[in-house]
């Protein structure tokens, strides 16, 4: 198929009519978007306030545990984030198929690459109107694919090592992870990287819901109540 | 017969009692039960000793001078004694000629059986002309001298990772010893220097058991390196506590606060100086205000500056931190989120606009 009918076949899809309304994202998988979101919230702030703290408290240290509090946060939401993520996996695997979507890219698909360059030009505004999809349009779900999949991947990766090392050497955390340490040149190189995917994910967020909040508005299909409900309603 | 450690110790005048007590002290400091000390004792009774021959090839000697101030002095006679009757190029009596050959007959005469202690690095540009010994390139002292040990102990940070001298550029490709040697057990034991406890006792350890200590993933004893100088810094507290000093010599500096802020690298670095500590167990970097720089920790100079806590990455060209990175990233996005808004605004504004002269029309 070459691009053009490609393109053609997207334009005409029966399923992303006017007026239908589709069940997109089962509840296993909205439950684990939310969970992810308030998880995010938690991770990146501690997470800063870790690299750089408050302002020191006053009082005797055994009178203060604000530094252990905050990592005790980001270690909890570090575990229900690494735990939903398999969770998450578990559910691609017995769930629809667009519970699949996050985690592989179509590259070989021609329609999947004629929608990205189509998504494209729209954010460049030099089309009138974007196609509609039932999942994701193919530029998110190239987002969705490197900053959600592969930084979660990531940071579970650099989190679980930096985490071992205070667990110690032979702890469960040191024996799955700690070869990541040494592969990334030192302890110190590794807090970097894992500095800097925050950021990543950060950039990400701030891309994500400006996304999906203009496309719910400009897009002619639902996309926000669909992360709630489910459903996905196009409009003409 | 070649003699015994314990045979070396008494001609050299020191008491059985001097000699049980270096016992039960080593068999404390590699973490053993009481019960080794015996088997410490016994070993240096009978085991006849195994020639340790040191090299060294890039290096400032700091390690050698680290070495010669274990603490314990009875530590230091007893590898001295050793060292001594071998192969050092510092400390050994014999220069010249009669040095060479010195090592050319330990070498044959204990082929397979001895230790070689490595401390420096090979330069290997201009075909390891950068450091020449004997009229002889030192990666080829090193290669040949390693071919017939039965382990190798790397010391310090130029054998283990390069050092300063294979920070970039790193003009002379100063390599670390397990890049040039092969097929051979390389302990490696960093620091710039290591800890001088930590030196004998890694030797201790392998004259008196005939076996390496054990290794972590990156080739290090797990009893000297198997913690971070963080999680038994007796600054701990401050640090959970959220105690930090802000800057240099204000009043939490005074306190005794955590360096955390100022960059210190104890979070970061595998070591023994916050439990062993130096110069006779007196004091240690963060004891006395100075953050670690972390000198056992692999590149430890090109890992950006040793006073900040978010640490400059150089993979991007420039020289900026994680925060600067990804905080410019955010903020772009941020601005292009914006932008992007206000014009799919307008575009929409337009749109309706049109949309409603055209039903106007009608």
């Amino acid at each position: 198929m070459n691009l053009n009918a490609a393109a053609a076949s997207l334009e005409n899809n029966p399923e992303t009519a006017a007026g239908k309304t589709v069940y997109v994202y089962e509840a296993p998988v909205r439950l684990w978007h939310w969970l992810n979101a308030l998880c995010i919230l938690v991770l990146a702030s501690t997470g800063y306030l870790i690299a750089s703290p408050l302002p020191s408290v006053a009082g005797e240290a055994s009178a203060n545990f604000l530094m252990g509090y905050i990592r005790f946060a980001h270690f909890a939401a570090a575990y229900v984030f690494a735990v939903g993520f398999l969770v998450r996996i578990y559910w691609a695997v017995v769930g629809n198929h667009h519970a699949r979507e996050l985690f592989y890219l179509p590259i070989t698909d021609m329609k999947w690459w004629a929608g990205l360059v189509r998504e494209l030009r729209w954010y460049l505004f030099l089309e009138k109107q974007p196609y509609k999809y039932v999942g994701h349009n193919p530029m998110g779900h190239l987002f969705m694919f490197l900053f959600v999949t592969v930084a979660a991947v990531l940071m579970i990766c650099t989190g679980f090592a930096l985490y071992g090392e205070g667990m110690g050497l032979g702890s469960w955390q040191d024996r799955l992870f700690g070869w990541v340490i040494p592969l990334l040149g030192g302890s110190q190189a590794t807090h970097s990287w894992h500095h800097l995917g925050m950021w990543g994910i950060v950039t990400f967020v701030i891309l994500h819901v400006y996304a999906a909040v203009r496309e719910d508005i400009m897009s002619r299909q639902t996309m926000i109540s669909t992360m709630i409900g489910g459903q996905r309603t196009f409009r003409e | 017969m070649t003699e015994t450690f314990y045979d070396v110790l008494r001609r050299q005048g020191i008491s059985r009692r001097s000699f049980l007590k270096f016992c039960s002290l080593t068999a404390t400091s590699l973490g053993l039960s009481s019960a080794y000390a015996a088997k410490i004792a016994h070993a240096m009774e009978t085991k006849p000793r195994t020639p340790v021959i040191w090299l060294e090839g890039l290096e400032c000697t700091c390690c050698s001078e680290s070495f010669i101030r274990s603490a314990h002095p009875l530590t230091k006679d007893v590898i001295l004694s050793m060292l001594s009757l071998d192969y050092h190029v510092t400390l050994m009596a014999a220069a010249g000629h009669q040095a060479e050959k010195q090592l050319e007959d330990i070498k044959k005469k204990y082929k397979g059986n001895y230790i070689l202690a490595v401390e420096g690095n090979p330069p290997l540009n201009e075909d390891g002309m950068y450091c020449i010994e004997g009229g002889r390139p030192f990666v080829e002292i090193l290669k040949e001298t390693a071919a017939d040990a039965k382990a190798v102990i790397a010391w310090g940070a130029c054998a283990s990772y390069g050092c300063v001298q294979a920070a970039k550029p790193n003009p002379t490709r100063a390599t670390p010893i397990d890049k040039v040697i092969t097929g051979k057990p390389i302990i490696k034991v960093p620091g710039c220097p290591p800890i001088a406890e930590v030196m004998t006792g890694v030797v201790t350890y392998m004259l008196t058991f005939d076996r390496i200590p054990e290794l972590d993933r990156q080739g290090r004893p797990k009893m000297f390196y198997g913690q971070r100088i963080h999680d038994k810094c007796y600054r701990r507290p401050h640090f959970d506590a959220g105690q930090f000093v802000e800057q240099w010599d204000d009043e939490n500096a005074h306190k005794g606060y955590c360096l955390y802020k100022m960059g210190c690298k104890g979070p970061t670095t595998y070591n023994a100086c916050s439990t062993v500590r130096w110069n006779d167990g007196v004091s240690f970097p963060i004891q006395s205000g100075h953050g670690c720089i972390g000198c056992s920790e692999e590149g430890f100079w090109d890992k950006g500056s040793f006073y900040d806590r978010v640490t400059d990455i150089k993979q991007f060209g420039i020289e900026a931190n994680a925060d600067k990175v990804g905080g410019t990233a955010a903020a772009l996005a941020g601005s292009a989120v914006a932008v992007h808004a206000a014009a799919s605004a307008l575009k929409k504004a337009k749109k309706s606009d049109s949309a409603e002269k055209v039903t106007g029309g009608n």
